[in-house]
């Protein structure tokens, strides 16, 4: 956990050490057949790097009115190790526990600026959904 | 949204010629398969030219050569090349006096915006994949 937490925090510019623990007693312990927190570790000890990257996701049936989907909401891989497959190998390890759970499709929720999951997740063949995200400013 | 036929042709003449990377095509092979005059597409490959995203190759059997990264080109860079796509508050760059104004270039910031990051997000490397799909499809 200290390496995901690390990881994502060298990323994302932030720290979240509570909510990062939180998400791995959710979703590393309970309803493992629902949730998935998978991680990418090197076979090569000369790496010298504890972890190459990790992909959470869930099953979720009925919100918004959908049919069961995989919804992959978080995907971080080590800066050093892009561009040699890591995050594809994830997102297929990931692909392939939700279809064990029964589900056929997957979705997931990129930033408009975050320009390279967007790359990413298109290269993954993955496009814009049935649905579009509203929101409002709380007066 | 409708593409200017300019960009049509310079998105299928990169995907022509990067599907093989080694592979010349001239301005006439490419344009007997998408029915243009190569006239039209001679412009168009000059575009692509000054832009690196393709290089001329000299001689018999000359032509063109995809010279960009297939992984990093994206749709948006290509078609940013022929036609002026609606920028990040294009709208509001010339406000309305009126708030029925406002309010209608609230909605066109936000349609512009969805298209450039859509745009800006498929490279030509996920759209010959794309392809790949539609031809396993037919």
């Amino acid at each position: 956990m200290p390496h995901i937490i690390a990881l994502d925090a060298r990323v994302t510019g932030l720290a979240k050490p509570d909510y990062w623990r939180d998400v791995f007693e959710r979703y590393g312990r309970r309803r493992l057949d629902e949730r998935m927190f998978l991680v990418a570790e090197p076979v090569d000890a000369r790496e010298r790097m504890p972890l190459l990257g990790f992909v959470v996701g869930e099953v979720r049936a009925w919100e918004f009115g959908s049919a069961p989907c995989g919804w992959v909401f978080a995907l971080s891989v080590e800066p050093r190790v892009r561009l040699r497959g890591t995050g594809r190998a994830l997102l297929e390890a990931l692909s392939s526990e939700f279809s064990k759970a029964g589900v056929t499709k997957m979705r997931t929720m990129v930033a408009r600026d975050n320009h390279l999951h967007h790359l990413f997740f298109r290269s993954e063949g993955m496009m814009a959904g049935p649905y579009i995200q509203l929101e409002k400013d709380l007066d | 949204m409708r593409l200017q036929v300019s960009s049509r042709l310079a998105v299928f003449a990169l995907l022509d010629l990067a599907a093989n990377p080694d592979r010349q095509l001239s301005v006439a092979q490419i344009g007997d398969k998408y029915g243009v005059s190569s006239h039209h597409l001679a412009k168009v490959m000059h575009i692509l030219n000054r832009a690196g995203l393709v290089r001329s190759v000299r001689g018999t059997g000359g032509g063109y050569q995809f010279s960009g990264n297939a992984r990093r080109t994206t749709l948006l860079e290509v078609i940013a090349l022929f036609e002026k796509l609606g920028s990040d508050g294009a709208h509001a760059a010339a406000p309305d006096p009126t708030a029925e104004g406002r309010a209608l270039a609230e909605v066109l910031n936000e349609i512009d915006d969805i298209v450039r990051t859509t745009l800006g997000s498929i490279t030509i490397a996920t759209m010959l994949k794309a392809a790949d799909r539609m031809r396993t499809q037919e």
